[in-house]
């Protein structure tokens, strides 16, 4: 069985053909680019996948279970989390709780265990905060811990929603455009970074990137989209050299006249 | 073993005011004073966690406020004394000093059932189109009220002092203040774990960034209904209270104007501040006391200072801080932000 299947998947956005025939099979222990110019319809697979959209048409199979009309939480509670392409952190709360919270699907107790503090809510509580804490070590946050996300630097607040996606274990992290608006040395981490998790936390890996130098050094495989069609795939060396991958980024090599 | 000082203060109070109650150290017109302080602490914590921590915008408190004093009256009514409209009790008047709580949290539960009118929308629409959702249920309880003459209509519904002095005659205690010191206590130890665990924590995600939250696991909507029918059903129960304090009760007490007032409480002691709002309910009470001899004109003074108060402190006094943020010494008596491993 392999971890993601996703069989035809297509969504309008009524007369907008957003995402057109889709097809990904991952077995797991991939690492996969997205890659596309822009309103190719990256983010809207992402969406789709996260269940924050319903497909038009196809289905989204995660380990063989169908995840159609599964709300959001729940297909992240299957076993995949991701990261948003702007940064979507809980600025009121610490870092510390940023990295529990998300863990609200495993919690396992509801008001009356909270409220009596039963046996169920301290050791989940317990649980959570160890998890917490270790991915804090992890990822060299502890420092931060009781700082406010919007009070840390741009680089480690990507590092902390990544962190946050990764306290949930996931067996799929689906990470949005992790290297948008960072300068060449936080990129740089980024890739090491991406490369660590991987061999850290045993997990499959899907990326959208704009950042090339980010796709072609840590992506075994690249799918690339545009209009929402797949126009090409293939490990980074057979991208570079797709006739309509560079003819969807930089145009026809032939002059217009003629047209 | 912090947390246990701040527990056995507030016992400690609560022994000091009902024996003081009880030895007639202080007269009927303060310790009403002290249980309207301790429903309005009741009403303006539990809208907190709707206005404060979860970041929505409810104006229709006294709604929900209005459900729990009409059951629980009524059904103390019905079941304790002998009334026109319900002819002698169903019970023994005796037993009112036990089934008191429990009409008191059916009044609670039916109080948190009408929240749904509010929770349910809360799925597919926020901000200041659900407070327009919170101000019609609020009207809609109110009408409703006003016409099941069966319950008084418009003219309102008595006979509560009944059970209170039932109570009385079984044992002899302050009971109207016992409960409200009770339900006081319990409704902020409640409030106060919901929002220091991980999982009441939801809400403030929720506030925060509703999409992250969901994405992240969180389940919005079952949050929603948890956050909205604890508020309202701890509303219900300081309406309950309420109508036993003043043993009259009419549906023109539970208008917007009872909304507001709550409001104020909230925006004046800080949103998402515990301590803020029971702070801010002792001091409106007083204030609002000391300002009857003003009448009418309080209602200018009272907006007044609202508008003040959104001009220079919109945050209110402890806008998203506790007292022991502000005063760390206090960290002695109360831990509100719980030591973290």
């Amino acid at each position: 069985m392999s971890l993601l299947e996703i069989r035809n998947m297509t969504r309008f956005f009524g007369g907008l053909r957003a995402v057109y025939d889709f097809n990904l099979r991952l077995e797991g222990g991939e690492l996969l680019g997205l890659i596309g110019p822009n309103g190719a319809g990256k983010t809207t697979v992402f969406n789709l996948v996260s269940g924050f959209y319903e497909p038009s048409d196809g289905e989204i199979l995660f380990e063989g279970k169908n995840t159609a009309g599964l709300r959001p939480h729940q297909v992240t509670g299957l076993g995949m989390a991701r990261t948003f392409q702007n940064i979507r952190l809980w600025n009121s709360l610490t870092v510390f709780d940023n990295l529990c919270i998300s863990q609200h699907y495993h919690l396992g107790y509801g008001l009356w265990d909270t409220v009596l503090k039963t046996h169920a809510y301290r050791q989940s509580e317990q649980r959570v905060k160890k998890t917490a804490d270790r991915l804090l070590e992890t990822l060299g946050l502890s420092h931060y811990a009781r700082e406010y996300p919007k009070n840390l630097p741009y680089g480690l607040q990507r590092r902390l929603e990544i962190g946050r996606a990764l306290s949930l274990q996931p067996k799929l992290l689906l990470l949005d455009e992790p290297a948008a608006g960072m300068n060449p040395g936080e990129v740089e981490d980024l890739i090491e970074l991406i490369r660590w998790i991987r061999k850290e936390f045993k997990v499959t890996i899907w990326l959208i990137e704009h950042h090339m130098r980010v796709v072609m050094s840590v992506c075994e495989q690249i799918k690339v989209l545009d209009f929402g069609e797949t126009i090409g795939e293939g490990t980074p060396e057979q991208i570079k050299k797709n006739r309509r991958v560079i003819q969807a980024y930089l145009g026809d090599e032939e002059p217009i006249h003629d047209a | 073993m912090r947390r246990f000082t701040s527990v056995s203060l507030y016992g400690l109070l609560c022994v000091l005011l009902i024996a003081a109650a009880q030895g007639q150290w202080i007269d009927a017109y303060v310790q009403i004073i002290i249980m309207f302080i301790g429903i309005n602490i009741i009403l303006s914590t539990s809208l907190n966690l709707i206005n404060g921590y979860m970041g929505e915008f409810s104006v229709g408190h006294a709604g929900f406020m209005a459900v729990g004093a009409y059951i629980t009256s009524v059904l103390n009514v019905w079941f304790f004394t002998s009334s026109k409209v319900f002819g002698p009790p169903l019970l023994t008047p005796s037993s009112a000093v036990y089934l008191f709580p429990v009409t008191l949290l059916l009044g609670g539960v039916g109080a948190a059932l009408v929240g749904l009118l509010v929770a349910v929308p809360s799925f597919r629409t926020r901000g200041d189109y659900l407070a327009i959702i919170t101000l019609a249920v609020n009207y809609i309880v109110k009408s409703s009220i006003e016409n099941i003459q069966a319950i008084g209509g418009a003219r309102g519904f008595m006979g509560m002092q009944n059970t209170v002095n039932s109570m009385k005659e079984s044992w002899n205690l302050p009971w109207a203040l016992v409960w409200v010191l009770v339900m006081v206590g319990a409704t902020i130890w409640t409030i106060y774990r919901f929002v220091n665990s991980t999982y009441g924590k939801g809400i403030i995600a929720v506030r925060d960034d509703e999409i992250a939250a969901e994405i992240m696991s969180v389940d919005t909507q079952r949050m929603k209904l948890v956050a909205f029918m604890l508020s309202s059903g701890l509303a219900g129960i300081a309406g309950g209270l309420f109508a036993h304090v003043l043993g009259y009760i009419n549906p023109g007490t539970f208008t917007i104007m009872k909304s507001t007032e709550v409001l104020v409480m909230v925006y004046l002691g800080g949103m998402g501040s515990l301590s803020g709002s029971v702070l801010s309910a002792i001091a409106l009470t007083l204030v609002l006391e000391l300002f009857r001899p003003l009448q009418v004109a309080k209602w200018v003074v009272v907006p007044l200072l609202l508008i003040l108060l959104m001009l220079f402190r919109p945050e209110g006094f402890l806008g998203h801080r506790e007292l022991s943020d502000v005063f760390p010494r206090l960290r002695r008596w109360f831990s509100p932000q719980e030591r973290q491993s």
